[in-house]
C-alpha cells in the first residue's frame, strides 16, 4: 500500500524551475525523510501536497487520492505540521484543536472524543486550557501534531518541524513522532535539512536544485561513501548557495 | 450538511472570540463614528438644512441624516480590516490552517466573509444605540428592518476588501490602498450630503457620488432605517456583492502571491 505518490511532478515560478520531473513513493507505515539544501524545492514539494499550490505537470496522490481529481479526499486523509506555526496564539490549546476539528467538518461529539485521544497521546492534558502564547515551542509543536492528527489522516507531513527549537526539544519531537509511527502504524514524511534528525532503516529522498537526486534506505545510500554526511555533500555539491 | 455547518460556527465563533479579546479595535471602531456625529455634525448643524427628502417624512436635522452614513462608515472600515486580517493571516501562514481544509474554499471564504459581517453588525448596532439616547431616534421597528440591509452591506464591503487583499502583495502596501479606498468611497458618497446637494455645488461631483457603491450602500440603510425600501439600491447592492464575493473567491490563491514574488 502506498501512502504517497509522487508522479513526475514539474512546478516553475515564472522562469524559475523549482521543481523538475519529481517522482517517487513512500510505503504506508512508514518514516521517509526528505532531504534536501535549502533552495532544493522542499517548501514548494510541500505546498504542492498541501494543495497551497496548484498543480502545474504531474500528479499527486494520497492514499490512492489525486489530488488533481479527488482533492477533497486526498486533503481528508493528510495531516500537516507546517514550518511556521499556524496556530492561533491567542485561543487556548483546546479551541485550536476544536476550531481544526470543525474546519474539517467533524461532528462535535466526534471532535470531543478526539480531542480527548489526542491530548492524552500528546501529554499535553493538563495544558488545554491554556492559552497557546504561554507554552514553550516544544509543547506548541505537541499541539500541532495533536491537531494533525485530530482527524486521524493517513499520512503525517511535518515541514522542518523541529526548526526553531533547542537540541533536546529536537530530539523529543523526532522520537516522538516515530513512536507515532511504530506504534500506530502511522505514515509520516518527516522534511529537513539535518542529517542528524535522520536514521540508518528511514526511507530517505533526497531532493537538489528541484531534482530527485536520490531515494532508499539510509544505511544502503550511505554505503558507497562511507557516511550519510558523504553522499549528502556529494549528491548537493552544486546546491543553491544559502 | 453537518460539516458545514460545523465548519462556519466555527469560523464565526472564532472571528468572536478574536473580537472580545481585541476591546481596542471595539472601542476605536465606535469613537470614530462618535466623533463625526458628536463634534463634526454638531458643527455643521447651523450651516446645513436638509430639505424634506425620501425616506424622511418632514425637516431632519444634520445628525439625522449622517446616522445612516456613520454606520456604513463602520462597516466600511470593519469590511477593510477584516481584509487586512486575511492578508496578515497570509502573511504569518495561519491562513494555511483554513486553506488545507477538506472543504470547499469557496464556503470557507465565505464563512470567513459572513463571520466579519455579523461582528461589524454588533458594533453597528452599538453605534446605533448610543446614537439613540443622543438623540438620534429613527422607529424601533426601523432597527429590525434595517439588519438585512445592514447584512447585506456588510457582505459587500467585506467582500470588496477581499478583493482588494488579493491584489496586495505585502501587509505593509495595505495600509495605503486602505486610505485610497476607505476616504474616497466614504466622502463621495451620500454618506455626509445628499446628492442634490452635491449637484449644486458640481456636475461633476454628483456624478462621480451616482457611480459609488457606496452611496446605495448608504440609501439601503438610510431606507430600511425608515422601514423603507430602495429597489434601485437594494439591486445595486445584492448585484456587487455577489459580482465582488465571485472574483474574490476566484482570484483568492496563495500561489498568487508567491508566483508574483518569484518574477
Amino acid at each position: 500500500m502506498t501512502a504517497l505518490r509522487v508522479e513526475r511532478v514539474s512546478f516553475a515560478y515564472g522562469e524559475r524551475q523549482a521543481l523538475h520531473d519529481v517522482s517517487f513513493n513512500t510505503a504506508s507505515g512508514g518514516f521517509t525523510a526528505l532531504l534536501g539544501p535549502n533552495g532544493a524545492g522542499k517548501s514548494t514539494l510541500i505546498a504542492l501536497l498541501t494543495r497551497l499550490y496548484d498543480l502545474q505537470q504531474g500528479d499527486i496522490q494520497v492514499a490512492g487520492f489525486s489530488l488533481r481529481s479527488q482533492p477533497r479526499e486526498a486533503l481528508r486523509r493528510l495531516g500537516v505540521v507546517f514550518q511556521q506555526s499556524t496556530l492561533d496564539l491567542d485561543l487556548s490549546v483546546e479551541q485550536n484543536l476544536r476550531y481544526h476539528a470543525a474546519l474539517h467538518g467533524m461532528p462535535r461529539k466526534v471532535a470531543n472524543d478526539r480531542i480527548e485521544v489526542e491530548l492524552d497521546r500528546q501529554q499535553l492534558s493538563e495544558r488545554r486550557k491554556s492559552k497557546v502564547r504561554e507554552l514553550n515551542g516544544g509543547h506548541r509543536r505537541r499541539v500541532e501534531i495533536a491537531r494533525a492528527l485530530l482527524h486521524k489522516p493517513s499520512l503525517l507531513l511535518l515541514d522542518e518541524a523541529s526548526a526553531g527549537l533547542d537540541p533536546a526539544s529536537r530530539q523529543n519531537l523526532n522520537d516522538h513522532v516515530r513512536s507515532l509511527c511504530n506504534e500506530q502504524g502511522m505514515s509520516v514524511l518527516w522534511t529537513t535539512h539535518l542529517l542528524d534528525e535522520v536514521q540508518a532503516s528511514d526511507e530517505l529522498i533526497i531532493l537538489n536544485r528541484g531534482n530527485l537526486v536520490a531515494q532508499g534506505r539510509a544505511d544502503e545510500l550511505a554505503a558507497a561513501d562511507g557516511s550519510l554526511q558523504q553522499t549528502f555533500a556529494r549528491l548537493t555539491r552544486n546546491a543553491v548557495p544559502a | 450538511m453537518t460539516p458545514y455547518w460545523e465548519c462556519l460556527r466555527a469560523i464565526v465563533f472564532r472571528e468572536w472570540l478574536r473580537f472580545v479579546q481585541q476591546r481596542s479595535r471595539f472601542f476605536s471602531a465606535l469613537v470614530r463614528p462618535l466623533l463625526w456625529l458628536v463634534v463634526f455634525a454638531a458643527g455643521f448643524r447651523a450651516a446645513l438644512g436638509i430639505a424634506i427628502i425620501e425616506p424622511y417624512e418632514t425637516y431632519i436635522t444634520y445628525e439625522t441624516w449622517i446616522v445612516p452614513g456613520l454606520a456604513c462608515m463602520i462597516l466600511l472600515f470593519n469590511g477593510m480590516q477584516g481584509s487586512l486580517s486575511m492578508v496578515y493571516d497570509r502573511e504569518m501562514g495561519s491562513m494555511r490552517v483554513l486553506l488545507t481544509s477538506p472543504l470547499p474554499r469557496s464556503f470557507l471564504l465565505a464563512s470567513k466573509l459572513l463571520a466579519t459581517a455579523l461582528i461589524s453588525l454588533l458594533q453597528v448596532y452599538a453605534f446605533l444605540l448610543i446614537a439613540w439616547f443622543y438623540g438620534v431616534q429613527p422607529p424601533a421597528a426601523g432597527l429590525l428592518t434595517a439588519l438585512p440591509a445592514l447584512l447585506l452591506v456588510a457582505l459587500l464591503l467585506s467582500a470588496l476588501g477581499l478583493l482588494l487583499s488579493n491584489g496586495i502583495r505585502q501587509l505593509e502596501n495595505f495600509a495605503g490602498v486602505m486610505n485610497f479606498v476607505i476616504f474616497p468611497m466614504f466622502f463621495l458618497s451620500s454618506a455626509l450630503y445628499p446628492l442634490w446637494k452635491m449637484r449644486e455645488a458640481s456636475e461633476w461631483l454628483f456624478w462621480i457620488c451616482s457611480f459609488n457603491p457606496f452611496t446605495y450602500a448608504v440609501e439601503l440603510v438610510r431606507f430600511a432605517l425608515y422601514e423603507r425600501l430602495n429597489p434601485l439600491a437594494l439591486a445595486v447592492c445584492l448585484g456587487l456583492t455577489l459580482l465582488f464575493s465571485l472574483l474574490a473567491v476566484l482570484s483568492f490563491n496563495p500561489q498568487h502571491a508567491a508566483l508574483r514574488r518569484a518574477t
